[in-house]
């Protein structure tokens, strides 16, 4: 769902594959109409070739970008509290109604948090820790292993009564979650650009 | 249904007394035996946790006839758990729990200080009052900013607010702003823009000016060490630093404000030092996170000088010098004579107040951009806002120049000019295709009461609004510019050479088998030749001594 002025929404189109592969090589920010076309001037000559075989277009209407921004932007820095979701023995996932909270202390912990997507390091962890895990809440990939170590800032606010995440990766993401309360979610503000020089900047 | 079965969810339900079988049972004495038998069962204690189905039931049943809630039957489960976690409770101990302190409570008392009136002050503080505050509003400028969407929660406004006002009770200001936050990893960066009363302002320590006159001092030995060379000694190094370019005076130019930053309200504020040119030169080049603590170093290349505490300054210049703008008319220059042509052109860097501004409509400011003005000076690549020649020499170094013409027109430095002040926003050039500001009425819905707001592109976190005869200039984010391609830290520069290669030191090529042959030939050729030019000359000289007598 989308809107310009927060009055007339309208539906976007799921994002495909070949959507965010192509909206990855934009570059610049969003003219903030939607139906601006961009010139793909960065593809080689061989994806150029491949994509006139296919009969597609080397245009991508800005669109398509937003909606290749936010897949890309919910798939890589989406996160959730352990134990926010759990895992039944038949492998779906649903919201964990007894959720009450993380406490201070594991609030401030990057551990605590996980990517709300398919895990792609889980398979990875040795034995033992995979011995000390919890199958029903910890089965997302944590924060703590993200690359480059050292792209997310956690503060507590107000008192210690809040505890913010913010990416460095994508900057503008911002997660909140109130301790000891089921309170959490996160919103983006800003640009919609990958923040690609985060490694010189740490 | 039959009885149920102890696994089933129904289990507890079983009241005696109100069973449905209870026709079945028509003896009176195995109704007791049932009845007994069902207590009995109630009474048996869990094996984990060691209370029972009976105790438990009671505990509950009271705590709610005396809680009375509303919609019980809802939250049955809570109450239940509640009565559970209850048991881990210990009642009356002789040993009384230490008071466990909140973090909220500590956060509390540090934030207590800032809303204590200050003592001792009194009356005295009334009377001030009355007369101008240097205290900016800030409650109303984030009221205007929260229109655009933009700004901190009124409760860290209020908290800035009071620590503002402690700032000003301790420093003798003249003008005081919040200029805005800037995010750091740890923690955060609160920074107030002030300016000094005149003559109040501490002196600088002679440090800075000492390494000047060291660095010039060096300079001169090293020329006299080439002159006296000799062939034996290793070469001395023909590296001549680059001359240093001093910084500005306080009070002037980037360094016209002086910033104080603290981390959250309530904490003290620090005093930032000022900022000199090969600071803010070298933080265009890197691009860098702060961390939130004041003396963290800088590791980056071209090598920083400076922690991050002079990083977070030069950037706040920057960012002072590109955004800062205001309605065009509020700031005029002053009526001074002479000023046109200062040092090399610099042009005019005071301005004031305008007492007859006349603010034009919000819909003009939103439509042209050339309603908008910076303020701000802007920096030279130099690093400074006026111009500084470093090879202009005092009058005893000009005389040891050979020719004095040379002093002002250095070979390599040409004198730069920026934009001069009071320039309107419609001359700022774009990145690419963008402008470098947006802006923006807050609503289109009721225009009497809207708020122009401009977002800028090229240091994004950078707004101002502009509101009737009111306006401010705010920055929240993370402190660095915009730009659309990637960041590329400098390369290291090319390996000096050793030493100058010229014919001397060079190794000649041996020379093959059929040059030195060839060599040799010659060689043989000219001492044959050489042999008959003597007997030539010895037959001259007999001819001549012949001819004598």
């Amino acid at each position: 769902l989308g809107s310009l002025n927060c009055v007339e929404w309208s539906l976007l189109p799921p994002a495909t594959e070949e959507m965010v592969a192509r909206a990855e090589q934009l570059k610049g920010r969003f003219h903030g109409d939607p139906s601006f076309e961009y010139e793909c001037t960065e593809i080689n000559a061989e994806d150029a070739e491949r994509l006139f075989e296919g009969g597609k277009e080397l245009m991508i209407k800005e669109e398509s970008r937003l909606v290749a921004t936010i897949e890309q932007i919910d798939r890589a820095v989406g996160i959730i509290p352990r134990g926010a979701f759990v895992k039944t023995p038949l492998g779906s996932v649903h919201e964990n109604r007894n959720f009450e909270g993380l406490s201070l202390t594991e609030a401030k912990k990057l551990s605590s948090y996980f990517h709300f997507t398919e895990p792609v390091n889980l398979k990875d962890k040795t034995l033992l820790e995979k011995a000390d895990l919890d199958p029903s809440t910890d089965f997302l990939d944590s924060l703590e292993h993200d690359i480059p170590p050292g792209s997310w800032t956690v503060q507590l606010e107000k008192g210690d009564t809040v505890v913010v995440l913010r990416s460095l990766l994508w900057l503008g993401l911002t997660f909140y979650h109130v301790p000891m309360t089921k309170q959490y979610g996160y919103v983006y503000f800003g640009t919609g650009e990958k923040n690609l020089d985060l490694p010189f900047m740490l | 249904h039959g009885p149920y079965q102890p696994h089933e969810p129904g289990y507890g339900l079983y009241q005696p007394g109100y069973s449905p079988y209870d026709d079945q049972i028509l003896d009176p004495k195995s109704r007791t035996l049932a009845i007994q038998n069902a207590k009995a069962f109630l009474l048996k204690s869990s094996t984990a946790s060691g209370m029972n189905l009976y105790d438990h039931l009671a505990n509950m049943l009271t705590k709610i006839l005396d809680e009375q809630p509303t919609n019980a039957v809802d939250i049955i489960e809570n109450i239940s758990k509640d009565v559970k976690w209850a048991q881990f409770q210990k009642k009356m101990d002789t040993l009384r729990d230490e008071h466990e302190i909140l973090p909220t409570f500590e956060a509390a008392e540090k934030r207590k200080a800032l809303f204590l009136k200050a003592n001792g002050e009194g009356d005295e503080e009334l009377e001030e009052e009355v007369g101008e505050t240097p205290l900016p509003n800030v409650m109303e400028t984030a009221f205007y900013f929260e229109q655009a969407g933009i700004g901190l929660s009124k409760d860290e406004s209020y908290h800035i607010f009071l620590a503002l006002k402690k700032l000003i009770s301790v420093q003798p200001v003249r003008t005081c702003r919040f200029w805005g936050k800037i995010l750091g990893l740890e923690m955060n960066y609160i920074i107030a823009e002030v300016q000094y009363h005149e003559g109040e302002e501490e002196e600088e320590t002679e440090d800075e000016e000492g390494i000047e006159e060291g660095g010039k001092g060096m300079g001169e030995v090293e020329d006299e060490y080439e002159k006296n060379e000799k062939e034996d000694e290793p070469p001395k190094s023909t590296y001549k630093p680059p001359p240093v370019i001093p910084k500005e005076e306080n009070g002037t130019g980037a360094n016209k404000y002086v910033y104080f930053v603290c981390n959250e309200p309530g904490k003290p504020w620090v005093k930032l030092p000022p900022v000199t040119p090969a600071q803010i030169v070298c933080a265009r080049k890197i691009k860098k996170f702060f961390t939130g603590r004041l003396d963290a170093p800088v590791v980056s290349f071209p090598p920083f000088p400076g922690n991050e505490a002079n990083y977070l300054r030069a950037q706040i210049a920057r960012i002072s010098a590109g955004t800062h703008i205001s309605p065009i008319g509020f700031y005029q220059f002053a009526e001074e004579e002479g000023d046109e042509e200062e040092e090399g052109g610099g042009g005019r860097d005071t301005y004031e107040e305008n007492p007859d501004f006349q603010p034009p409509s919000v819909a003009e400011m939103v439509d042209s951009l050339s309603t908008w003005v910076h303020h701000g000076q802007s920096i030279l690549k130099q690093g400074r806002c006026v111009w500084f020649n470093p090879f202009q020499k005092s009058e005893e170094e000009e005389e040891e120049e050979e020719e004095e013409e040379k002093a002002e027109e250095p070979d390599e430095l040409q004198q730069e000019i920026g934009p001069p002040l009071l320039t309107p926003l419609s001359e700022d050039e774009g990145i690419q295709n963008i402008p470098a500001w947006t802006a923006q009425s807050s609503t289109n819905l009721i225009p009497q009461y809207a708020v122009a707001v401009l977002q800028s592109n090229r240091w994004p976190g950078a707004y101002a609004f502009a509101a009737g005869k009111k306006f401010d200039n705010i920055y929240i984010g993370w402190g660095h510019k915009y730009s659309p391609e990637n960041h590329a830290p400098a390369l290291p520069p090319p390996v000096q050479a050793e030493y100058p290669s010229g014919p001397e030191i060079t190794e000649t090529r041996d020379p093959t088998l059929e040059e030195e042959l060839a060599f040799r030939a010659a060689k043989e050729e000219a001492l044959a030749a050489a042999e008959e030019e003597e007997d030539e000359e010895d037959d001259v000289e007999d001819d001549e001594e012949e001819e004598d007598d």
